[in-house]
């Protein structure tokens, strides 16, 4: 058993060695097959993370009166949290809103003065109310006016602010996004499939020139695992040296794009993204590589080994 | 030993290429099959191969009807069977001792076998310097003698040659037959074919005359006749 694996395994790596051109031109093509699912993987990391950089953008502000009770604060928190449509309610206190304030103007003496020389803290406290979906926020703000609306002029809130036209940008550009996400994805995946197909083809057509080979094999009485064997290992090689070319080519891209990526999308950076989803863009692209191989190869050896 | 028991081979194109064929080879057997192209030899072959089955009939080898064998006693059948063929079938990546090494490997035979067997067997069909000779570095005559070395090396019952000679000079013609004739003489059978007048009349063996799938002359000493 030992004596097979290990012959299987030579005579598939003696194969690669020798059909050293075949195998160039395998690995090019394979290698181009899996950069394009790697970019993919880039693509969508992008598109996504700036769809949630700009939701985030997108939030309610209620700014309550200096006078408001916490407990009647906190009662509304949990009412606009109860909304399946709000996604957090972050609540900064009269505290909270002043040191944020003094953190801001840190450098202005000014300011901090006459913060000192008013002795009471004049800041109400605020909500920062963020949506799951950027068309929920109407609803949402009207929600939280009818609410205090109906404390009538004892209300404890001074303003909602909601702005609607930085909305409108938000909304076309969420929508620019959502839809070139999926007409993205439609060109990519067909661009997968095409070059999966390509792959896949080439594989075939390497092992159709050794159709002869395969059926002198079947005729000196080697079995179907022993003929198959060194072909799948030889495909297995092309993914695996495929795999590792686009895994560094793709960290050089990712590199080199990185600084502007951060600047462009906000937020994601592509090379460390890339650093720390390693595992996932090893397995996705080293894995399809492999898996592409073989079983390119699986399929292509068995037609020939119908003698 | 081999025993074709009325046999018929039809093609759904070509039509019925064998008829009613009764041929039983005995150990020891040289036998020669003559007929012209398309009278049916290679596919006789086939069938002792079992690369193609009989329509009708049935092939025997021993008391085992071929016919009938799984896939891996296929197997098992053609490394009892060696084959040389006109055009050699070598495997075009690998050297001449690799092309004979498949042939052990395929056998589950172990490295140290393979070691010490092949540089023999090359050495037999005096190719002991070209061991590590690829197929295209070879001479036509040479690439047979490494396909007869690689026929021989699981020591068959039986070497079945298609037409070895068909693309050699007559010096490498006569190489050729006389290795066949050596192995024969160890007590293998040999079954070959072949429209080369000189060398079955030198060989003065038993020869079966083949003509439109039929067996016409089938003769214990005989001589090449059309």
């Amino acid at each position: 058993m030992w004596t097979s694996i290990k012959r299987v395994g030579k005579a598939g790596f003696v194969n690669f060695w020798r059909n050293g051109f075949v195998s160039l031109a395998s690995l090019s093509v394979m290698t181009v097959t899996l950069l394009i699912i790697g970019v993919t993987i880039f693509f969508s990391a992008l598109l996504n993370s700036s769809l949630e950089q700009l939701k985030n953008k997108v939030d309610i502000n209620v700014y309550f009166v200096t006078s408001a009770p916490e407990s009647d604060i906190l009662a509304l928190k949990k009412d606009i949290e109860a909304l399946p449509e709000v996604k957090s309610v972050e609540y900064l206190s009269r505290d909270d809103v002043l040191n944020e304030f003094k953190g801001k103007h840190a450098d202005d003496e000014l300011i901090l003065q006459a913060f000192d020389e008013l002795g009471d803290n004049p800041l109400g406290a605020t909500f920062n109310i963020n949506a799951t979906d950027p068309s929920q926020y109407e609803s949402i703000t009207k929600f939280v006016e009818d609410k205090t609306g109906q404390a009538g002029a004892a209300s404890i809130v001074r303003k909602v602010s909601y702005h609607g036209d930085k909305k409108e940008a938000i909304d076309s550009l969420t929508n620019f996004i959502t839809s070139s996400k999926r007409i993205g994805s439609l060109i990519i995946t067909l661009f997968i499939f095409i070059s999966v197909l390509i792959t896949f083809n080439t594989i075939q057509l390497v092992i159709y020139s050794s159709r002869e080979e395969i059926s002198v094999m079947r005729l000196v009485g080697a079995s179907m695992t022993y003929i198959r064997g060194p072909f799948m290992v030889t495909g297995i090689m092309y993914g695996i040296i495929a795999g590792i070319i686009s895994l560094f080519a793709l960290y050089l891209v990712a590199l080199y794009l990185g600084p502007s990526t951060t600047l462009f999308f906000g937020g994601v950076n592509l090379a460390s993204y890339y650093l720390s989803h390693f595992p996932l863009v090893f397995m996705v692209i080293v894995g399809g590589g492999v898996a592409l191989g073989a079983v390119s190869s699986f399929l292509a050896v068995r037609r020939y080994l119908t003698i | 030993m081999i025993h074709f028991d009325k046999v018929m081979k039809e093609y759904p194109a070509s039509g019925r290429v064998l008829h009613d064929i009764n041929i039983k080879i005995q150990p020891n057997e040289f036998v020669s099959i003559v007929g012209q192209s398309g009278a049916g030899k290679t596919t006789l072959l086939k069938l002792l191969l079992a690369e193609e089955r009989p329509t009708e009939g049935i092939v025997f080898i021993e008391d085992a009807n071929i016919n009938k064998l799984n896939r891996r006693d296929i197997n098992s059948l053609r490394r009892r069977i060696g084959s040389v063929f006109q055009d050699f079938r070598l495997l075009p990546y690998k050297t001449a001792f690799e092309n004979i090494a498949f042939a052990m490997e395929a056998a589950g035979r172990s490295d140290q076998e393979i070691a010490s067997d092949v540089p023999h067997v090359l050495d037999l069909v005096n190719l002991g310097d070209k061991m590590m000779n690829f197929p295209h570095e070879l001479s036509g005559g040479e690439k047979q003698r490494v396909a007869i070395a690689r026929a021989i090396i699981n020591q068959p019952d039986i070497i079945i040659a298609d037409e070895p000679t068909g693309n050699l000079d007559p010096i490498s013609t006569n190489e050729v037959i006389q290795i066949l004739q050596k192995i024969n003489d160890l007590g293998t059978i040999i079954i070959l074919t072949t429209h080369n007048k000189g060398v079955v009349d030198i060989l003065g063996r038993r020869v079966i005359t083949i003509d439109q799938g039929r067996v016409v002359r089938d003769d214990e000493q005989g001589r090449y006749s059309l």
